[in-house]
């Protein structure tokens, strides 16, 4: 769209071209061999991890995936669900809500919050931790699912209200005058016309929050307690610690924690690129 | 009467983020400063005031500067590294002949953004595990057999290990930002240079990188943020910044003195001092991104 017209697009490949494809294989290769000894040594077993790392397995045990789902990730798997989904919701309506807010009105105090939340992104997690322990602990809500999602909806919002409120700002205002006019309220306005219309940059903001909620870990770390409620990478630590040798197992354990948010990037890849560079947000 | 409801409908639609800000980010932010002048334990409620005692031990305290200097080497070595490699990745990608493959490739270097920390900090502990771990069996076999060590478990290469692991996981993610900034050139830049006849390296240093010098900027303040706030990584991979404390950071240093140690007061005067710094790299990086936008 933007690049620069070749005249003839049929000429062959120059060895300029081969020297970038090699280096982005090898590159490649450097993320995702990693990724594949892993995905291969889930279906090993131990000795086999242990004396020939590089070896394809010689039978494929599958018994490792059973045993990883029923000693303890099937638990982890359901409450990282529970955590993530909701977080998300919460996420998407008071960030798109706050944008709208933000995008459509003008006014002293509309700047006063705009500058509010940017300074909500600046704050982090690191330095609000004791007091928001403390402050859990007050309300009873340590070790419960509320502890962790109450602050991933926190900490998310900033970022992902910044990046709705730059794509809301370039919805035309004749479609919002026009609904008014059409006896719409300003509700009415936002759900019926602006959260429809900014469907691309949404799902912007649900993989952003997904992948977030999905792999914290700082604070499921510390305010989660009991094995029951732990949320996957947390939970993956008290798995490494009671399995001790069985690596396969683990490693079983590590495939089922990655694959929800490796097809999630898969199906959403395109609303990553064109969302980000839509709501221009930078970080 | 109608203009004062004017003034009140952008307030509900903020309200809630407004107040869920205000509880979980800027009052604890707040409390985290008061906390720091106390000495109190974890599940009391009594603190005894100490006024600028825990602020005068971050001084004192020689794991601090252990940790810092660590911070220090992960700003450095992600500045680097990241900001280098995924601004040619960018580059490289929104090149026209990669048009069939470009997708391809950003999803894979993106994965690892999406994988969680733990994920990715225990693959690596089997990575650089000095029996079996394949980063040694692979040095042997190309014939660096030599440098084949126990990364993790020696001081003077852990910190490195726990690094390197961090590039791995976030190149992928400041590539993105520099995809973001490439496709905003405008397309006419591109073919100025061609007519002058400039190669693909000349257009990348004349036009490319000019025109992304605010991203540049940004996303080295992004990186060195993340880098002065490190704790998944060495607190999983080196489990708290060990051996000793040769590669502990400096929020793992306030995990360990709040919340092992129940040092809470010179926990929150640590967690203060992360904050000032990261403050003053956000402020410079929220200036320039306002001004840049004009």
């Amino acid at each position: 769209m933007f690049k620069p017209h070749q005249k003839n697009n049929l000429h062959p490949i120059t060895p300029w071209q081969i020297i970038i494809k090699i280096f982005l294989i090898v590159y490649a290769l450097l993320i995702l061999y990693p990724l594949i000894w892993m995905l291969m040594s889930s279906v090993k077993p131990y000795e086999q991890i242990y004396r020939s790392p590089w070896s394809l397995p010689e039978k494929w045990l599958f018994e490792n995936y059973s045993q990883a789902w029923n000693r303890g990730i099937a638990q982890y798997f359901f409450y990282s669900v529970i955590v993530t989904a909701v977080s998300v919701l919460g996420i998407t309506v008071t960030s798109s809500l706050a944008a709208y807010g933000l995008s459509r009105f003008k006014s002293r105090i509309v700047d006063l919050v705009l500058l509010i939340i940017i300074c909500g992104m600046m704050v982090n997690a690191q330095v609000c931790l004791v007091p928001i322990f403390r402050m859990l602990n007050a309300f009873h809500l340590l070790d419960t699912r509320w502890a962790l999602i109450l602050p991933y909806i926190c900490f998310r919002v900033p970022l992902t209200t910044l990046l709705l409120r730059s794509y809301f700002l370039s919805i035309s205002k004749d479609i919002s005058e026009s609904a008014i006019l059409d006896g719409c309220n300003e509700f009415q306005v936002y759900a019926l016309f602006y959260v429809p219309m900014s469907r691309p940059i949404m799902m912007t903001v649900v993989l952003l929050s997904s992948y977030y909620a999905w792999n914290e870990f700082l604070f499921a770390n510390i305010f989660i307690s009991s094995e029951a409620k732990k949320t996957i990478p947390s939970g993956l630590m008290n798995f490494r610690d009671a399995l001790k040798t069985d690596w396969g197992t683990l490693l079983a354990g590590m495939v089922i924690a990655s694959l929800p948010m490796i097809i999630l990037l898969m199906v959403f890849q395109k609303y990553l690129v064109r969302g980000m560079s839509e709501g221009a947000v930078k970080g | 009467m109608k203009k004062k409801l004017k003034a009140v409908i952008p307030i509900c639609f903020v309200f809630p983020a407004l107040l869920l800000l205000g509880f979980f980010v800027f009052y604890p932010l707040v409390e985290n400063f008061i906390n720091s002048l106390y000495n109190f334990s974890n599940f009391s409620p009594e603190r005894t005031y100490v006024g600028l005692e825990n602020i005068k031990k971050i001084f004192a305290d020689s794991t601090v500067s252990v940790a810092l200097l660590n911070n220090l080497r992960y700003a450095l070595v992600s500045v680097v590294l990241q900001v280098f490699i995924a601004l040619i990745l960018a580059a490289v990608l929104e090149q026209r002949f990669m048009h069939k493959t470009a997708s391809f490739y950003r999803i894979v270097y993106f994965m690892p953004v999406m994988i969680s920390i733990s994920v990715v900090a225990l693959l690596f502990s089997f990575i650089y595990n000095p029996q079996m771990g394949i980063l040694n069996s692979f040095l042997k076999a190309v014939g660096l057999g030599d440098l084949a060590r126990p990364w993790l478990g020696r001081s003077d290469t852990a910190i490195y290990a726990v690094i390197a692991m961090s590039q791995w996981q976030s190149i992928g993610y400041i590539m993105l930002l520099f995809i973001v900034a490439i496709q905003k050139i405008p397309g006419d830049l591109y073919e100025a240079a061609q007519i002058d006849g400039a190669n693909k390296i000349r257009t990348f240093f004349s036009v490319t990188v000019p025109q992304v010098k605010e991203a540049i900027f940004v996303n080295t303040l992004i990186t060195i943020i993340g880098s002065m706030l490190v704790f998944s990584e060495p607190f999983i991979l080196t489990k708290g910044g060990g051996p000793g404390i040769s590669s502990i950071t400096i929020a793992v240093h306030m995990y360990e003195e709040g919340f092992v140690k129940d040092n809470m007061g010179y926990a929150s005067a640590l967690a203060a001092l992360i904050f000032v710094i990261t403050a003053v790299v956000s402020l410079i990086q929220v200036i320039v991104s306002k001004t840049g936008k004009e």
